[in-house]
């Protein structure tokens, strides 16, 4: 008990204090997860939007494949992407492993199902005469589309949200690719690890504490906007 | 008349099953016409394909004489054709921006949109609502944003599908009203979905009975609910009395017709040997409790009461005369002439009232 209220207290001193190593590493967790969480967004809804409207065979063994891949273990993701991005892999000549970009791709490769499979869901939930009833009002095909993502923008919002607490609070990846370089590549799970495996749990209860910090307020942004969509 | 949409040979498949298989149909400009038929018919299909929002398989479809084939000629149509669901398919924001989607997508400026919006809002009584959310409507003011939507686009031809659905008497009735004023007012051709009669009566100029995807009777309403060429059309539209029989004599357009050993008269001129059916509709039975000493209906017969079965504002009544026979009587009648099942009474028609067609043997 002694420990998790020194950790607490160490948690604030550390937010309080502004140290540069805790904000660094707190500025890159948002930065890598952020940007991670926006590529996702855009290859996930483009793709799952497409998926719900398209008739094609073999449709379901898709959607398949998508939900398996909203449950995708990171240090698999993590093992592909190191294999892939190693000097002698297929990508090994952008040599990225170990930096922050490859920890964006890892990230973005375990967000992508998951927003993926709820904006596939969802556009899949609106009313199937939905888009008949925007294509006979004149719209176009692309006009269609965009007002059915739209229309989804609630579950949508859900979509970024799970896809965002997904990669922020994942670690095997982020260690597997980044390689948990001090000031480079150190994020707040992999400290989080690190200070734990040295003993240190009054640092790793702060670290972690930081961690859902910024996971509730990401949230409570979110739920803002996504609540704020209701018209009253 | 002009036609603004024709369709010719029309046949729609889905799943390889053949839905739709239309010979011809014509939709004259600024009449309103109603396709009625059971569920399953092919009503949807059929407006959907005339929307360009379903291509048909086979067939010809002219839109304002010019043919419609590729898939922009189909776009292009539907910038003047707009479809109202069964559904109301709002999005889920205000009343005025649902309205205004349409217009949103024919690039007009805010000043036209805002204009043609409150207009579409007067039109179905509904300006007070424009700052609501869609969501919280109900059945009847969704249905009314549906149709202001529809009608904020001026369109020239306008398709609804069952468009009164699911709404409680009173709301439907004054959505009838409403509707058929804006239609007369506008002069925008219609076409309607329908499986009501009384909603087509209250509503269609022209009517054009469909049953499994295909068209059984096409003419103007009074002829289709009093003249039907089937047994079918003649079932689906209500007139409950359906006799077989043979034509005995047939003279000056009087015929006379032998069904179950009793005689009827009926006007037409079927040769004597004809099998037909005498259709006759409930309304036109009138029940007394005595013969009438004089009376202009040619048809009286002493008939037994099998059956009464109480509807909403009247009975309606089974009589034997020797046939079956089915009968309107409104309820102050039934009380006052104390009618009750077994009772014996006096049902008349006149000639005029037997629509008789030919029978196939």
């Amino acid at each position: 008990m002694e420990l998790i209220v020194q950790g607490i207290i160490k948690a604030f001193q550390l937010i309080f204090s502004f140290d540069p190593e805790v904000l660094g590493i707190t500025w890159l967790s948002l930065k890598i997860s952020g940007t991670a969480t926006f590529i996702s967004l855009f290859i996930g809804v483009s793709i799952g939007t497409l998926v719900a409207l398209t008739n094609f065979p073999g449709k379901r063994i898709v959607i398949s494949i998508i939900n398996t891949g909203m449950g995708l273990p990171p240090v698999v993701v993590g093992l592909f992407v190191t294999i892939i991005i190693w000097r002698s892999g297929p990508l090994g000549f952008l040599e990225i492993l170990y930096t922050p970009y490859a920890m964006i791709i890892a990230q973005a490769i375990i967000a992508t199902p998951i927003v993926m499979g709820i904006s596939l869901a969802s556009i899949q939930n609106l009313p199937p005469n939905l888009r008949l009833q925007i294509l006979s009002l004149g719209a176009s095909r692309m006009q269609m589309v965009w007002v059915l993502i739209k229309e989804s923008r609630l579950p949508l919002l859900a979509a970024v949200m799970a896809g965002f607490g997904g990669v922020i609070s994942e670690v095997g990846a982020s260690i597997m690719v980044g390689g948990n370089i001090k000031g480079y590549s150190r994020v707040l799970t992999t400290a989080t690890v690190m200070e734990t495996g040295k003993g240190n749990f009054d640092i790793a209860i702060a670290l972690g504490i930081i961690l859902l910090l910024l996971a509730f307020l990401v949230n409570l942004l979110l739920t803002q906007i996504q609540q704020r969509q209701h018209p009253r | 008349m002009n036609n603004i949409l024709t369709v010719q040979n029309l046949i729609v498949r889905r799943g390889g099953v053949k839905v739709l298989d239309i010979g011809a149909l014509n939709v004259q400009e600024s009449r309103i016409l109603a396709l009625i038929g059971p569920n399953g018919a092919g009503k949807s299909t059929l407006l959907l394909t005339m929307a360009g929002l379903l291509k048909p398989d086979q067939g010809e479809m002219c839109y304002k004489n010019r043919p419609v084939k590729s898939s922009a000629d189909r776009s292009r149509m539907r910038k003047s054709v707009c479809v109202v669901f069964q559904e109301p398919l709002l999005l889920n924001t205000t009343v005025y921006k649902n309205v205004a989607l349409g217009l949103k997508f024919r690039s007009l400026t805010n000043g036209e949109i805002r204009k043609n919006v409150e207009d579409a809002l007067d039109y179905f009584g509904i300006s007070s609502l424009a700052g609501r959310s869609a969501k919280t409507l109900s059945g009847g003011e969704s249905k009314r944003v549906s149709l202001a939507r529809a009608f904020a686009l001026k369109p020239e031809l306008i398709l609804m599908d069952e468009a009164f659905n699911s709404l409680d008497p009173p709301t439907r009735e004054t959505l009838i009203d409403d509707l058929r004023h804006v239609l007369e007012e506008t002069k925008i051709t219609a076409v309607l979905a329908l499986h009501d009669r009384e909603e087509t009566l209250r509503l269609a100029q022209d009517v054009t009975v469909m049953s499994e995807g295909r068209l059984i009777q096409s003419g103007a309403t009074a002829q289709i609910f009093n003249q039907p060429d089937s047994e079918f059309v003649a079932n689906f539209v209500g007139t409950e009395t359906i006799l077989e029989g043979t034509v005995k004599k047939s003279n000056a357009g009087l015929m006379e017709i032998s069904i179950a050993g009793k005689t009827i008269e009926a006007m037409g001129n079927y040769p004597p040997g004809q099998d037909v059916y005498c259709c006759i509709r409930p309304e036109n039975i009138t029940v007394l409790q005595d013969t009438p000493e004089k009376t202009s209906a040619r048809n009286t017969f002493k008939a037994r009461i099998q059956k009464i079965v109480r509807q909403a504002f009247f009975y309606k009544m089974i009589l034997d005369c020797g046939f079956p026979v089915v009968a309107y009587v409104t309820v102050s009648s039934c009380d006052d002439l104390g009618l009750c099942e077994g009772s014996t009474i006096i049902a008349s028609f006149k000639a005029t009232a037997v629509h008789v067609m030919k029978r196939e043997k």
